[in-house]
């Protein structure tokens, strides 16, 4: 089996790879395009024993107008992980599906769709509810979707209870007698 | 590989759709699993989940570092403080933080407390499920008897709050360690009796041996890891293939089984709450009692991470649970992604196998895959 570095410098040659970044002796990051991206994938999963993916992910970098996908890798045998990032354009966010290299695959991009409103075309189910029925908002973990607006307006304050204050409503509703401040 | 169910045609009348959950007994915890039935057998299975998303990492984005140890130990109820070791193990490696010694003794000593707490609840399950209530009655009886260690040690039985980033927040109580020790042969003793009394019992035997085979090809496309993983013959523990903590300072097997089938999953986890007395005895006998339990931390109201990110796993009950968290050098994470196994063993997993199985078997199926829907959720 392959040393990380060894096996960089192979998938160097036909892969177009940036932002390296070792942060463990077991673990280190890198980028790809997004073209070579699934090819990429499969040949680390045939080829170089990188067969358990450990999660998919996205980061929303919305000052910069991308996302970047984060598929975690890991090799049984060398117990090594690879964190692979594809940049995609934050306005038209589309990826190719890897459901058929990993059958759990389907399940993240269900969710990456729903949540950052990411299309994986050809990926099963893709437009089913994963946790939110009837959502008609912004997907929610773009950071522009603010969740403390959308409470407020969504589920404010009842009728009837205007304050928060305990101070005021104990003083206006449950003792409005000594609302004056007098001790008893 | 996935693979599409076969359309089934309910204007038939040979087919009937039936919902499990999500306010089910057999289901562990919130979820449903829609079904279609032919006979009494399930034909197409799909699970729906949310009942419980409270979007954990969104609020993430938008708390401190400091802030957010009180939300991550929620996201897995019956195991709080996997999701703080490793928001604290995540936190700590990317601010260049090393905890002392005698906390990472005690964190040690903390999971494993948790492991088998958490084994019980599902011990007791899995009982219940397959007709036999009396064992979770003696399960949840000696949970709680380590729950009452938990409160001892933080102050808490179920949120503990207790793994913060830099260490652990106190030392432990005066004679705790004898305490833990009896408790420990409590349950040991209890697990013979679970063995003779469930494992032997001729119904369990036939209702379980045979059902929800994982066969090892589908162990890698579907993100099989934990004692579903190692009931297949797979000598897989991230204790023991990448150390954390002080596994490597203490002996234990690794178990594992051959049949994959929901007997030999409960068989592997019985197995692993005796592994896991083994190493807390052993943590026991060697933390040290003194010394500092706790680094100091960078004022943490103005607590800024440096830019990087990382991920950081460990073994829980149910596989590989890991935090993935990415900084900017901001006092904010800008994403901290919970990998827990429950995501991929409840959802596809789950699909797949449901199909072919006899509708009275969906619950057992279910809880022998041991998963929790808030890790799923989020």
């Amino acid at each position: 089996m392959a040393t990380p570095t060894a096996l960089l410098d192979e998938l160097g040659k036909r892969y177009t790879l940036s932002e390296i970044h070792i942060q463990r002796d077991d673990l280190l990051f890198l980028k790809v395009t997004k073209p070579q991206a699934v090819r990429f994938l499969k040949d680390l999963r045939d080829d170089a024993g990188y067969t358990h993916l450990t999660f998919m992910t996205n980061i929303d970098y919305i000052e910069d107008g991308r996302f970047t996908l984060t598929y975690m890798l890991h090799n049984y045998d060398t117990h090594h992980e690879i964190g692979v990032h594809v940049d995609l354009d934050r306005d038209n966010a589309e990826m190719d599906s890897i459901h058929n290299l990993w059958a759990q695959g389907r399940t993240y991009q269900c969710e990456l769709r729903e949540m950052y409103g990411i299309r994986f075309p050809g990926s099963p189910g893709l437009d089913d509810d994963f946790c939110l029925e009837g959502w008609d908002q912004i997907p929610p973990m773009r950071k522009e979707f603010d969740i403390v607006a959308f409470s407020e307006e969504r589920f404010g304050n009842r009728p009837g209870r205007g304050s928060t204050d305990p101070r005021e409503h104990m003083g206006t509703v449950m003792y409005p007698e000594h609302r004056d401040g007098t001790e008893h | 590989m996935f693979e599409p169910a076969a359309p089934v045609d309910l204007s038939s009348g040979k087919y009937l759709k039936l919902w499990q959950g999500p306010q089910h007994p057999g289901i562990t915890g919130n979820m449903s699993l829609e079904l279609t039935t032919c006979g009494d057998e399930v034909v197409a299975c799909k699970t729906h989940v949310g009942y419980l998303h409270r979007g954990f990492e969104k609020l993430m984005e938008r708390r401190t570092f400091i802030q957010n140890f009180t939300i991550v130990c929620r996201i897995a109820v019956p195991e709080p403080t996997f999701n703080e070791y490793l928001y604290a193990a995540v936190v700590e490696e990317l601010s260049g933080i090393k905890a002392p010694e005698r906390a990472e003794w005690i964190r040690t000593f903390n999971l494993e407390l948790m492991r088998l707490g958490s084994y019980l609840m599902w011990l007791g399950g899995v009982g219940a499920a397959f007709g036999q209530s009396t064992i979770y009655q003696w399960t949840v009886t000696h949970r709680d008897y380590i729950l009452d260690l938990f409160e001892e040690m933080t102050g808490a039985r179920v949120y503990h709050m207790y793994i913060v980033p830099g260490g652990v927040r106190g030392r432990l109580p005066e004679g705790f360690e004898d305490r833990a020790r009896k408790v420990l042969d409590g349950v040991e003793r209890l697990l013979m009796d679970v063995e003779k009394i469930l494992f032997n019992n001729v119904v369990f035997k036939t209702r379980t041996k045979g059902l929800g085979v994982i066969t090892k090809d589908m162990v890698d496309p579907y993100g099989i890891t934990g004692p579903n993983q190692r009931a297949a013959g797979f000598a897989r523990d991230v204790r023991r293939d990448s150390p954390y903590l002080m596994y490597d300072e203490v002996e234990w097997d690794v178990i594992t089984g051959t049949a994959s089938d929901t007997y030999e999953r409960a068989w592997v986890r019985l197995q692993e709450m005796h592994q896991g007395i083994r190493i807390m005895r052993q943590v026991l006998d060697r933390m040290p009692t003194g010394g500092p339990f706790q680094t100091p931390l960078p004022n943490v109201l103005h607590w800024e991470v440096p830019k990087g990110e990382t991920y950081i796993k460990a073994e829980c009950t149910r596989g590989e649970y890991g935090y993935y968290l990415v900084t900017d050098g901001s006092q904010y994470v800008r994403r901290v992604h919970v990998r827990g196994p429950s995501y991929t063993h409840a959802i596809a997993l789950m699909e797949k196998m449901a199909v072919g199985t006899n509708i009275a078997d969906i619950a057992g199926l279910m809880v022998s895959l041991h998963t929790y829907p808030p890790e799923i959720e989020r």
